[in-house]
């Protein structure tokens, strides 16, 4: 009994819970994610500033005739620099679909946090509508807008966005409406705190699990559009460097210069699991406080 | 040696658990060495708090750990299955014991059902794998004859309805049947008749005990409810702390309680004489009434007649075509406290969310002070919303986990418009010190508080704007007796300090004596019985009265 006692009274240690970027990265798959992105991310980044003197040549410069192996993995079709192109064919597909991304989160979420919240009519009208944008493919729809528009930079990055939005406003709104029938909530509403408040504060909070894994996905499917739109001819456009350029132009090839192709898939797809490991282990450690112990 | 002293306990014995000990996979101790026998037809209650490993202690009995725990160390034998030792036992013979020799019954019936599958079909199914009978007919009869044992209709039509379509007290006994299905000798029984009514609850209770005396089953009853365990149980085990702290005939333990722990747990049981005193602080009674009321109006220098704090008048409410509330009419003086009693599905939730203004579709009329209020909070004024504050039955989903205590409990005061920062710190550490949550809780969140501390923050959310009406929905029915009793105190101070009136809702008839002066009945969205507490219970007008008094199980 006493020493019952004495563990009960002895006073809870009150140790600085660790925050959401420190729970995260306490997971060791945050860890692996993590370092796979920077790895990519900093070829994107420091590549195109890297260029001249790294490997002696820009990337659009011819440096010998095609596919010989002067250089370090050789040169294309037209006789560039594969290791040129690759490095300075990141950072405008990183950024494009990193930006496509936050708008398609941003309109979705706001969406679907309006449509779970509002219920009635109002739900019904958006998701209505949402479901009719959800029926057009989104690749082509994105090549309905480009082809109308033409292949700017923005035009990609804003129908790529827009066409996220449908999607992420499902989950957000399945996620948010299994909080909003919390009390929480209604005790917001009693005490009359504005809707936006709600949202914001109450239920934003709530759902980040769910909207971090659907951010991963995002991200995963804005590099492939991205890359996919350049692969058609629609995105990033000759002579500038691209990585999904870079495989439609050297995919005739594969078996002479096989780099070509196999430098810029490797960097999408190491990109795409290390984002995919990390926004996962961020869902975690945003749901569960104690996660990594 | 050891074989024969287990053989004569398979004659006296079910089912025998000797020096259980059961650890968390990070070696903390939970269960110490736990002992207890079933014998053939009589029931074993496992009495004790949340937390205090009952139900890891029951569900041992099967064989199982719940995540987290690592296996237990100790014996458990079963009387039929022979002698080996239910701990050692590998998966697959586990299965086969599960269901067939030892039969389990969870806590909330509506989680534990399937939802798409029909219940005849559920039942079936329980048979099928334990291959019961020879031939399906045969199961099918069985599935019949149980249903009818349990005192359910066990026509063709009913064996195909769904889940869904019985309500929660034919659920629960859709599950005993399922768990006596195969004819099992020992029953663990999780606390099932937790989330019924009185009526329902006595009807399941009866169930069970005939059900254990007729087939000669031994029962395991979880629960934390004394008032039940004096209804059914032969015998009674008080777990503290993952130890057992007394063991003994019902009659023993519930009438000369040997263990400290025990005194206090039966202490803190509220009855319906109001003879003991639950918690420290004297009952608010119908004796206090006048007086009270009396001081109240002279202490706010109010006339006599003086109108009343909240005034209810010819409220009604539908869904539909569905009446949930029909005419209700009642009043409320300063500093009077009332109870509003009724089983699920009377409106009694729905009526104080009306009050409180969550509810903004219901005609008639709500005033507060003689002024009429809107039906919506929103349409509030500040002031009004101020006066009346409501606390939600569940501390475990009227808190934002997300959020620390104290960003939770300033939420009225931003909403007043107190915009000093310091100055709403204050308030909130003001209102958490009066319901004995200290400092240190303000920037905890609330999964690292247990169920009566969360209750606690959220009634200091509903203080720090000094109301003058506390609405209380079944605020302690998800909590252990003895928080139960702790937060009635809480209430009684508050209400003897402050002079707010209290409007507690509860179906617990018991407590009636413990916190209110005057009780309203409700029944199917109607004021059956209106009047001074001691007047209902001991004149109880309407036969809907009589029967919930008849109903509760006491000792």
């Amino acid at each position: 009994m006493s020493a019952a006692a004495e563990v009960l009274e002895r006073p809870a240690k009150l140790e600085k819970k660790p925050n959401l970027l420190m729970r995260t990265l306490r997971q060791k798959q945050a860890k692996i994610g993590l370092a796979l992105t920077l790895l990519v991310l900093a070829i994107a980044l420091f590549g195109p500033l890297a260029l001249p003197w790294l490997t002696g040549s820009t990337s659009t410069e011819f440096t010998g005739r095609p596919f010989t192996s002067t250089g370090l993995f050789g040169t294309d079709n037209l006789g560039r620099d594969v290791f040129s192109r690759f490095l300075d064919g990141g950072l405008k597909l990183l950024v494009y679909s990193a930006l496509a991304t936050g708008i398609g989160m941003l309109l979705g979420v706001v969406l679907g946090m309006v449509a779970a919240y509002s219920g009635r009519r109002l739900d019904g009208l958006l998701m209505r509508g949402n479901d009719v944008l959800l029926a057009l493919p989104q690749l082509v729809f994105a090549m309905l807008a480009i082809t109308v528009l033409g292949p700017q930079g923005w035009v990609l990055v804003l129908v790529i966005g827009v066409t996220h939005a449908p999607r992420v406003a499902r989950v957000t709104r399945s996620a948010a409406a299994a909080v909003i029938t919390e009390d929480y909530i209604r005790a917001s509403e009693m005490y009359a705190v504005p809707r936006w408040k709600i949202l914001l504060t109450e239920v934003l909070p709530n759902i980040t699990g769910p909207l971090m894994v659907e951010l991963g996905l995002r991200m995963t499917y804005s590099i492939g559009f991205v890359a996919a739109l350049s692969f058609l001819g629609m995105g990033m456009q000759p002579p500038n460097a691209d990585w999904g350029l870079m495989i439609n132009e050297n995919r005739i090839a594969l078996v002479v210069q096989p780099w070509g192709v196999i430098l810029p898939v490797l960097a999408i797809a190491v990109l795409t699991v290390g984002t995919n490991l990390l926004t996962d282990s961020l869902a975690r450690a945003s749901a569960n406080i104690n996660v990594g112990n | 040696m050891t074989a024969t002293t287990t053989e004569s306990s398979v004659i006296t014995s079910a089912l025998s658990v000797r020096d259980l000990d059961i650890f968390t996979e990070q070696d903390r101790q939970v269960l110490f060495g736990v002992e207890f026998d079933l014998q053939p037809g009589r029931i074993l209650a496992l009495v004790g708090e949340s937390g205090s490993g009952k139900t890891t202690a029951g569900l041992a009995c099967m064989g199982h750990f719940r995540k987290g725990l690592a296996r237990g160390t100790g014996t458990i034998t079963l009387g039929r299955s022979g002698t080996q030792n239910v701990l050692q036992m590998p998966q697959q013979e586990l299965r086969a014991l599960r269901g067939r020799h030892i039969a389990y019954v969870p806590q909330d019936p509506a989680l534990s059902l399937n939802p798409a599958q029909r219940i005849g079909a559920q039942i079936l199914e329980v048979l099928q794998i334990h291959g019961y009978g020879d031939s399906t007919a045969e199961r099918r009869e069985r599935v019949g004859q149980v249903l009818a044992e349990v005192g359910l209709k066990n026509d063709e039509a009913y064996q195909h309805r769904y889940p869904h379509q019985l309500s929660g007290g034919q659920q629960q006994r859709v599950g005993i049947a399922m768990a006596f299905a195969c004819r099992p000798s020992v029953i663990v029984l999780d606390e099932p008749t937790t989330g019924l009514d009185v009526s329902t609850q006595a009807l399941v209770l009866e169930t069970i005990k005939e059900l254990s005396e007729r087939h000669q089953v031994a029962g395991l009853y979880i629960t934390h409810d004394l008032a039940v365990v004096a209804e059914l149980a032969d015998e009674v085990a008080v777990m503290l702390r993952g130890r057992i702290v007394e063991h003994g005939s019902a009659r023993e333990v519930l009438y000369s309680p040997q263990h400290d722990y025990t005194k206090a747990l039966l202490d803190a049981v509220p009855d319906l004489e109001g003879c003991h005193q639950v918690g420290e602080v004297q009952a608010i009674t119908s004796e206090q009434v006048q007086v009270q009321a009396h001081q109240i109006r002279q202490k706010l220098e109010l006339p006599a007649d003086a109108q009343p704090l909240l005034q209810v008048k010819n409220l009604a409410l539908s869904y539909g075509a569905a009446k949930i509330l029909n005419g209700i009419n009642l009043s409320l003086d300063p500093g009077e406290s009332m109870m509003l009693l009724g089983e699920s599905g009377s409106g009694k939730t729905t009526l104080s969310r009306c009050v409180a203004g969550l509810n903004d579709d219901y005609t008639g009329t709500v005033a507060l002070n003689g002024v009429e209020l809107a039906p919506g909070t929103r349409k509030r004024t500040a002031s009004q919303r101020q006066h009346i504050q409501y606390i939600f039955q569940s501390p475990f989903s009227s808190l934002n986990p997300r959020r620390t205590i104290s960003e939770s409990v300033e939420v009225p005061l931003v909403m007043a418009g107190v915009r000093s920062k310091s100055h709403r710190r204050d308030r909130v550490l003001e209102a958490l010190d009066q319901v004995r949550l200290g400092k240190s809780y303000m920037d905890r969140r609330p999964g690292d508080l247990s169920g009566g501390e969360r209750q606690r923050a959220a009634i200091a959310r509903a203080l720090v704007n000094a109301p003058s009406l506390l609405v209380c929905d079944e605020i302690t029915s998800a909590l252990d007796v003895s928080v139960q009793a702790s937060i009635l105190d809480l209430l009684r101070t508050i209400q003897a300090e402050r002079q707010m009136s209290l409007l507690f809702v509860t179906h617990n008839i018991a407590l009636a004596r413990h916190i209110s002066q005057r009780i309203a009945v409700l029944q199917q969205g109607k004021i059956v019985d209106y009047g001074h507490t001691d007047a209902v219970l001991e004149n109880p007008q309407h036969e809907y009265t009589q029967q919930l008094l008849a109903h509760i199980p006491s000792f």
